[in-house]
């Protein structure tokens, strides 16, 4: 059992989500190329952060056109669990897998800082270890990540659970200064409504050890491998 | 040959933060009698094809599926027959 991480041209957390997922996790992990059509039997996937051919046009607009997405997106359909990260959530987006879409962010400023992310829904494949309301300290870091929706599809995320983590203060509390960059609702992840693909702008990778200031984001990976059970003992 | 000029701008119910601040800007240049800037693409495509139509039909295509993203932005095309240079041109 393992989990593939997809390399875009321009992908610049790849490496993280690898690292996280074999020398943190355990858990055998292997790079998916964009021009490559074979998921190599992978269980998992995740789509990293970067700048995926240099955002051009849209953030995650080309990508999704790339070879590896059109597997990624029948893997998605048929239940496969697809973890997008920042620039994987705009991808996920673009390629039609999460409703709405990121804009710039209110203050048009890129933002690279640590931020608190409410756990709203813990009854995800994404976020079975974590408490329901927990607060976590997850790093931002982008330009692009006002999260946008009709108001009918937005009805529809909360009244099925689907938003996942919202922007949050220290003490849990969902405000507007807690919100860097104006999404509706401090929306920071969603679910499709099956359930398997989650997208989200912090950056959990970036926060799973003690030394990098904080292993908030750990309980997410250790969440899906736990849901697939591969966790090395 | 076709040439087409796609606009996208970003849908009316959208907050257009880049052209806030442009505006902002030039409110602040004393041009207090401009407003509602709104900031968006503009893209210029050839295309081949046997007829307008066909033409008009591709450009549409490409403007919908992969040049605009409809949840946040509108587009508009319009298509015009270029006549082709002379040799050598």
């Amino acid at each position: 059992m393992k989990i593939g991480v997809v390399v875009f041209p321009g992908s610049n957390c790849d490496h993280d989500a690898y690292y996280v997922l074999r020398h943190e996790l355990g858990v055998e992990a292997v790079f998916l190329f964009h021009k490559e059509h074979d998921l190599q039997g992978v269980d998992a996937i995740v789509l990293p952060g970067g700048f995926s051919y240099g955002d051009y046009l849209r953030c995650g607009a080309i990508a999704r056109f790339s070879p590896i997405m059109t597997e990624v997106i029948k893997f998605a359909q048929s239940g496969g669990p697809v973890l997008g990260i920042c620039n994987g959530f705009q991808i996920l987006c673009e390629a039609g897998l999460l409703p709405g879409a990121l804009l710039r962010n209110r203050g048009l400023r890129f933002i690279s800082k640590h931020v608190g992310i409410r756990v709203v829904n813990n009854r995800t494949i994404f976020t079975g270890d974590l408490e329901s309301g927990a607060v976590l300290r997850i790093p931002i870091a982008h330009g692009e990540g006002n999260y946008h929706a009709d108001p009918d599809v937005l009805a529809e995320l909360n009244a099925e659970g689907r938003v996942v983590f919202q922007y949050c203060d220290d003490h849990g509390n969902v405000t507007d200064e807690a919100n860097p960059n104006g999404s509706q609702f401090n929306i920071a992840g969603i679910v499709n409504a099956k359930g398997n693909v989650l997208g989200m702008m912090p950056h959990p990778e970036r926060a799973c050890s003690p030394l990098l200031g904080s292993s908030d984001g750990l309980g997410i990976f250790r969440s899906l491998a736990h849901s697939l059970e591969i966790v090395a003992a | 040959m076709y040439k087409a000029e796609v606009n996208v701008t970003l849908r009316p119910a959208i907050l257009d933060v880049q052209g806030k601040t442009v505006e902002h800007a030039l409110h602040s240049l004393g041009f207090n009698s401009v407003g509602h800037v709104r900031i968006g693409k503009h893209i210029t495509l050839e295309i081949e094809a046997a007829s307008l139509e066909e033409a008009q039909k591709i450009a549409r295509q490409v403007s919908e599926q992969v040049l605009s993203n409809p949840v946040m932005e509108d587009v508009a095309v319009t298509v015009h027959e270029v006549i082709a240079e002379e040799a050598g041109a």
